[in-house]
């Protein structure tokens, strides 16, 4: 495997393409758009194609369609574009559609800014449109992972018949770090219900409309049943020094990085501080932040917004068990040394030094 | 002169009225005597002996009812 | 015996949930003698709608998809770029087409997308409840233009094909009516015209159909024929606005 220098961006955007994705369907937003500007330089030259849409809604409803054929396809953009875009993912998750869907984060509400930001954690774990469903969120936090959880993320979209989220902030996307390119992936799982014309067998049908009850209520059964599967099947997250910590640092994306930093820099201060970084931010990992709030004395959450949202689930997955901290603010990455700064606050408060 | 022979569905038939508007021969009527599933008077030939199988009835038709062949 | 009439192979021959005299299932009829008569049932996709005929699916005997409200051009997009030898269809109503969907419909025809657009035209939203569309003709009452429409309140009624005539992308633009055997016949070769067109891959394709909605009309079958005539017709006038080559 080669070791090349990339962009966070162009490691998603090559590691689609290395994932089998044929089809790129965008419309241009700031910090997203190097993605867009890969594909449309990339996809002519190997038999793949690049629309560039008129609209986010546009994007996403050609993602629709060109998932349908049974091609792996995707869509980029970040906060603004994918709040347009959430009608045609309520779509996709009831169409049962595989794609991938990059959110290269910047703050909001509004227009907001373009600077970092997780502030489209809600948007993305919380289904995002109407409907009961939820889609895979996938939270990579460096250019390698940029690329390899692009390619994981297709793989679980056709697994699961769902589409997946790859979410990350926009330095990450403009952060240029070496990455190991990968094989390109030869084996695809069949697709008997694609949409190719009906040559030489029943016409099939893509649709998710439901009108009698009785269809409705089997067809969300259904979904439930499957997003059940996910979570017994697809949580991914890593630890760090959690076992015999007070401290629980919880961070994803770029925040984990820097936190796995300060984690260092507080037990050199004498805090026993470890870190749990959620790597599918849905489903999200319950159950170790769960198990470690058994041991530890208080939590933190540290993210790159100001409410505060993955806080909350880190809530429903102690249950009031331990204290939980917050430390965020919008458009900016703490560096590990104000992190520690502030670690140490909360460790006077909750008596660890 | 070309003889027609048309089947109904009659299950189909709403009774909307625009084949017996079009046909040229003025053969067609809704059948009072019978009512489909649908709650309707389905349509039916008057004068079968008529029909010369233009076709203009199933043409108007939005329900796939009627089927005309010719002889 | 010769058979002048019967189903097409590519409808299923499911029962329509269509009111009484309502002009899409002659239209559906028209399509789909148009792909048997070309033999494209297995190679075709059709795309339905969020409207009155969001159920078409369950009629074209071909794969087909139903779409979001208004998105089906897009839809169609994607799949005639990542299926180029198939044929492609959208099935969409005026609030479909010319009210949310717009963006996509006239994106759609400047990009020259080879799909065919089956765009039916009975000036209100039917499934709805007849409220008013961009299509409503001036004067006329809805649901939501209680009083008529007014053009200062509510503009003027859109006519789409003389709007996407003027792009470049757009290789064939007809409008037709389901009003009578001779204007049924037309509508038929417009859409196989159609069909044929975007085979040859000259650019994007669509058939503007007038058709009736007696049930929020508030007329009869017949009666709803002849308010088409004297009122939808001379608006929207019928016949071919471009043939790219001629």
């Amino acid at each position: 495997m080669q070791r090349v220098l990339m962009k966070g961006n162009e490691a998603i955007a090559e590691g689609a393409i290395r994932a089998g994705c044929r089809g790129f369907f965008g419309y241009p937003i700031t910090p997203s758009s190097e993605i867009a500007e890969y594909m449309a330089r990339k996809m002519p030259t190997i038999g793949g194609v690049f629309v560039q849409a008129e609209s986010e809604l546009a994007a996403i409803n050609m993602v629709y369609g060109g998932a349908a054929t049974g091609a792996r396809v995707m869509t980029a953009s970040s906060g603004p574009g994918i709040s347009l875009k959430q009608e045609g993912i309520s779509f996709l998750a009831e169409g049962e559609l595989p794609c991938l869907i990059v959110d290269i984060c910047r703050g909001g509400p509004g227009l907001g800014g373009i600077q970092p930001s997780q502030a489209d954690y809600f948007q993305a774990t919380r289904g995002g449109g109407h409907g009961d469903y939820y889609i895979i969120v996938l939270a990579p936090s460096s250019a390698q992972e940029m690329m390899d959880l692009t390619m994981l993320g297709f793989e679980l979209a056709d697994k699961h018949r769902t589409p997946v989220m790859l979410m990350a902030e926009g330095t990450l996307g403009n952060l240029i770090e070496p990455v190991l390119v990968r094989d390109e992936v030869t084996e695809f799982v069949d697709k008997p219900w694609a949409i190719t014309g009906c040559l030489g067998r029943q016409p099939n049908i893509v649709n998710t409309l439901h009108m009698p009850v009785e269809q409705l209520q089997t067809r969300n059964q259904h979904l439930t049943e499957k997003y059940q599967a996910i979570r017994s099947q697809e949580i991914r997250s890593e630890e760090f020094l959690t076992e015999d910590a007070d401290l629980i640092l919880v961070a994803y994306g770029i925040m984990a990085r820097i936190a796995k930093k300060a984690v260092m820099n507080a037990r050199s201060l004498g805090i026993k501080t470890g870190l749990i970084r959620p790597i599918t931010l849905w489903p999200y990992p319950y159950g170790v932040v769960n198990k470690i709030a058994q041991t530890c004395k208080a939590m933190v959450s540290i993210e790159i917004s100001t409410t505060g949202q993955m806080i909350e689930d880190i809530k429903l997955a102690t249950a009031g068990k331990v204290p939980i901290h917050y430390i965020g603010e919008i458009a900016r990455t703490p560096n590990p040394e104000e992190i520690t700064q502030q670690l140490l606050v909360i460790a006077a408060k909750e008596g660890l030094i | 002169m070309a003889r027609g022979i048309v089947t109904f569905s009659s299950d189909r038939c709403k009774a909307c009225g625009l084949c017996i508007l079009f046909c040229p021969k003025q053969i067609m009527g809704f059948d009072k005597t019978s009512i489909n599933i649908l709650g309707y008077h389905p349509v039916g030939l008057i004068k079968p002996e008529d029909c010369n199988g233009c076709g203009i009835c199933a043409m108007m038709c939005p329900d796939l009812v009627i089927e005309v062949g010719r002889e | 015996m010769k058979m002048i009439a019967k189903k097409p192979e590519s409808l299923t021959g499911a029962k329509y949930h269509y009111c009484p005299g309502c002009s899409h299932g002659i239209i559906h009829r028209l399509v789909a003698e148009a792909m048997d008569e070309l033999n494209i049932r297995e190679q075709t996709i059709g795309i339905c709608p969020v409207g009155c005929s969001v159920l078409a699916y369950d009629y074209f005997n071909c794969d087909m998809l139903e779409a979001a409200h208004g998105r089906a051009p897009a839809i169609a997009t994607a799949i005639k770029r990542l299926l180029p030898d198939r044929y492609l269809f959208t099935y969409q109503g005026d609030g479909d087409l010319a009210s949310i969907g717009m963006g996509e419909i006239v994106h759609a025809s400047l990009r020259g997308e080879k799909i065919t657009t089956i765009f039916v035209n009975n000036t209100l939203y039917g499934m709805t409840g007849g409220q008013m569309a961009p299509t409503t003709l001036l004067g006329q009452v809805t649901t939501t233009s209680p009083y008529g429409r007014k053009v200062e309140w509510e503009g003027y009624p859109a006519k789409m094909c003389e709007l996407l005539s003027c792009n470049e992308g757009a290789a064939y633009i007809c409008r037709t009516a389901v009003n009578s055997p001779a204007n049924i016949i037309k509508t038929k070769k417009a859409i196989k015209k159609a069909f044929q067109i975007q085979g040859q891959g000259l650019g994007f394709t669509l058939v503007e159909v007038l058709s009736t909605c007696p049930t929020n009309w508030g007329l009869s079958p017949a009666d709803s024929l002849k308010w088409m005539e004297e009122h939808m017709i001379p608006y929207y006038p019928l016949g071919e606005f471009k043939v790219k080559g001629e």
